[in-house]
């Protein structure tokens, strides 16, 4: 077996590089990753602060948002429109999928770097130029798009539409670009963990966070198509006066959002999958057991990835389509609980007889179960068509899809964080500020979103700028969960400066760390702390596979995947 | 579950399915999420690392030991099917049936407004005593009412949360639908789909209200659709 080594690095490792080479321009993935990461943290901000004005808006409606000012019906669509994008497309993708799998994949599989360095090089800053793009859009004449993260025309499609036109244009550029990032990311990814596993690596010896960044990739590849396709189609009539969209001409409204939808649920699975990526290694190595059932989560992922491009139309039951479709597509989606349960249940029960021990990466791990579960269970609700009727488009839904995505993209991403840090940054983070990280974001988590599920009962409507506007959200009570959602969001991301401060400490003054603190056995541990541009000095041979914790006859209460028997 | 206690007060014939069906689903979901959330508590504190407890090696890699998940997850495959065959008539009578009309009503979402078309006194459509009100919509209680759904502009969504109906309204499609409001009183009906800048403010009030009342508005209103059309210019229709 052959395991050529990109022709790159035989010259990148021979001499120092320059700054520019080493720091900004780099083909290094972990290098790459951190850029991927720190631009989806820092968009993390802007979300956040896009969150803070929507719930204070919210809580006292035309009360002028301290340090924003009155929001204005037409600000309020774009400050939803913009939160939803920053935080899918600009925070999620680039720190769970680009960021986590760009780092983790070739140390993890043994590898020196990524299959294309160039490629992935190239990916990063194609992503870099669509997240300028898409700031900038809000300084443009009219603002920033303001039809809603999901674009649906004609009202994404004539500026006399939507009051914005420059800003509309801006987003579906910036979006575009952003997926041909991923695009290459994602290649880079598959390629990777095919062709440049170390010697002796089988398939079922990876790492449960490299299937997943693989699967999620696949899904990704096989659904952007359609969307990439429905935004030309979009830009088209938008620039070039066609009328795909237009019904006056012979288009259809509803085409745009089944191939948005086809692409967009799988999207909740290239998110969620990292995720649990994340969590299946962490769980194993503070509960000190293999995972529960490896193979079995990997088909489960597989099934999962299946089912997702049969479930779209759940998000149209009462859009206009044939209503004989909806009881179809329910099925199907519903269906999905039962690979995602596996999956859950897989991990509850690696749990079970285990020597568990409670650092940050574990809590978060464990919160991202505890939390997602509520998110998981709500999608009943919602997939249910006569159900769905109901609570279509009202804040149980935007409460259901929160406790869905916050524990996928955030909490198992500070769970990697955390649990990678060593590893990335050679230093070791601060425990205390970590758990009150965990803790904080916890329970304002909770205290914020179980309140909308309650509003969305209600009848809380989504993207309404006033909900005192409607009686039914005047009453004291209605206000009372308004506040009780906006003190939780405060305190959310009050939490989050426990994280900024831990991060600057333990840059500046943490301890350093050493090759494997946490007496893990994936491959990244085995090299030093961070690992070297190159990664392995001689590559690894893989002797078993990545679970073996606390084997029978054995004093060691681990076994690394490389160590001699 | 009190899940009821928190949804506007129901007005229509098919709502208490509906409020039934959420009802439903939350107690069987609600039940499967404890029992996770209370054995995922259970295992945490039960399992915490003692000196000298050693971890249980279970890889878990036969199906005997993989039962343990698998059997729940067969159950939950089992609850899905069990709940989409009790939901799937309820859909099937609000969405994919249309019971006899007692009145006929068109509406028309548009920035940002809903307008609605009635038949006047005659009792029929596009006649000279049509009725065009904007915003404002009487209804006689019990009847069920047929209406043709569309949009003028943009996308927007019918929604009235004491009907529980929802139907999103589309430019170049006309959908047919149905209610019967069945308690008397005055309702608000809203836009639920993001529609521009006046989203939030597009909103009808609905009167439900004894037939003889709901008569003599319509003596009052008949013939509004020639007004507005005149004011407006030619109609096509």
């Amino acid at each position: 077996m052959t395991h050529p080594v990109p022709a790159s690095h035989d010259a990148s490792l021979a001499h120092a590089q320059s700054f520019w080479r080493t720091w900004v321009f780099s083909t290094d993935h972990k290098t790459i990753a951190k850029q991927y990461m720190f631009t989806g943290l820092a968009l993390a901000l802007v979300g956040g602060f896009l969150a803070y004005v929507i719930r204070m808006q919210l809580a006292s409606p035309g009360r002028p948002v301290p340090g924003y000012g009155a929001v204005g019906p037409g600000q309020y669509n774009a400050v939803v429109t913009l939160h939803g994008t920053i935080m899918i497309f600009w925070v999620a993708m680039p720190i769970l999928l680009a960021g986590l799998g760009n780092f983790l994949i070739p140390l993890m599989i043994g590898a020196r770097d990524m299959a294309f360095p160039r490629l992935n090089m190239l990916s990063y800053w194609i992503f870099f130029i669509s997240t300028v793009i898409l700031l900038v859009s809000f300084f443009v004449p009219g603002g920033a798009a303001a039809g809603g993260w999901t674009t649906y025309p004609p009202l994404s499609d004539r500026a006399i539409n939507s009051g914005v036109d420059l800003g509309v244009t801006l987003w579906i550029l910036a979006v575009a670009l952003e997926f041909a990032a991923f695009l290459m990311g994602g290649i880079n990814f598959i390629v990777t963990a095919i062709n440049n596993r170390a010697p002796g690596m089988r398939l079922f010896d990876m790492p449960l966070m490299v299937w997943m960044e693989v699967a999620a990739s696949i899904i990704f590849l096989f659904s952007v198509g359609p969307l990439i396709a429905g935004a030309v189609l979009l830009l088209l009539d938008r620039t070039a006066n066609t009328g795909f969209y237009d019904p006056a001409r012979g288009g259809d409204p509803l085409l745009f959002q089944h191939l948005f939808w086809f692409f967009g649920h799988p999207e909740v699975y290239v998110i969620l999958l990292p995720g649990f990526g994340a969590v299946a290694e962490i769980l194993p190595v503070f509960a000190r057991k293999p995972v529960f059932g490896y193979r079995m989560i990997v088909y489960s992922t597989i099934v999962t990835g299946v089912l997702s491009f049969i479930v779209w139309a759940h998000h149209q039951f009462v859009a206009g389509i044939d209503p004989r479709l909806a009881t179809p597509f329910s099925i199907t989606t519903i269906l999905i609980s039962v690979p995602i349960g596996i999956t859950l249940f897989a991990f509850i029960a690696t749990l079970w007889r285990g020597s568990i021990t409670l650092q940050t990466p574990m809590l978060f791990a464990l919160g991202m179960i505890a939390v997602f579960l509520l998110g998981g269970v709500t999608g009943i609700h919602n997939g249910v068509p006569a159900t769905d009727i109901y609570i279509h488009d009202t804040y149980f839904v935007v409460a259901h899809f929160h406790y869905a995505l916050i524990p996928s993209v955030f909490f198992a991403f500070f769970a990697a964080f955390y649990y990678w840090f060593p590893k990335m940054f050679g230093r070791r983070t601060n425990e205390w500020l970590g758990q009150l990280h965990f803790w904080g974001t916890f329970v304002f988590m909770n205290v914020t979103f179980f309140s909308m599920f309650l509003l969305g009962l209600m009848g809380h409507h989504r993207r309404i700028s006033n909900p005192h506007f409607f009686e039914a959200l005047r009453t004291p009570e209605a206000d009372r969960l308004q506040w009780i959602a906006t003190i939780g969001a405060l305190g959310l991301l009050a939490a989050q400066i426990a994280l900024i401060a831990n991060l600057i400490l333990s840059l500046t003054r943490g301890v350093r760390a050493e090759r494997n603190p946490w007496r893990a056995n994936t491959l990244e541990w085995t090299v030093e702390s961070p690992p070297p541009h190159g990664n392995f000095a001689t590559l690894p041979l893989v002797r078993r596979g990545p679970y073996e914790y606390s084997a029978p006859g054995r004093s060691e209460d681990y076994l690394p995947q490389d160590a001699p028997a | 579950m009190g899940l009821e206690s928190w949804l506007p007060k129901a007005a229509s014939s098919f709502a208490g399915d509906v409020d039934w069906l959420l009802g439903f689903i939350t107690w069987i979901v609600g039940i499967w999420f404890l029992a996770a959330e209370g054995i995922l508590i259970f295992f945490v504190l039960r399992y915490r690392r003692r000196p000298g407890v050693r971890a249980a090696y279970v890889p878990a890699r036969r199906l005997r030991a993989m039962a343990f998940v698998l059997v729940p997850c067969a159950a939950i495959l089992g609850f899905d099917l069990v709940i989409d065959a009790v939901a799937a008539p309820i859909w099937h009578r609000i969405k994919e049936t249309l019971p006899p009309a007692q009145e006929t009503i068109r509406i028309t979402g548009e920035q940002w407004a809903w307008r609605f078309r009635l038949p006047g006194p005659d009792g029929r459509l596009d006649t000279a005593d049509d009725i065009e009100v904007v915003n404002e919509l009487h209804l006689p209680v019990d009847a069920v009412v047929q209406f043709e759904l569309t949009a003028k502009d943009v996308i927007h969504s019918f929604w009235m949360p004491e009907m529980r109906l929802k139907q999103d309204a589309v430019p170049g499609r006309t959908i047919r639908g149905w209610f019967q409001p069945t308690r008397v009183g005055h309702y608000e009906m809203d836009c639920a789909q993001i529609c521009g800048l006046g989203h939030t403010m597009m909103k009808a009030s609905v009167v439900v209200e004894s037939r003889e009342a709901y008569e003599s508005w319509v003596r009052e209103k008949a013939g509004s659709a020639q007004v507005t059309s005149r004011e407006e210019g030619p109609e096509s229709r």
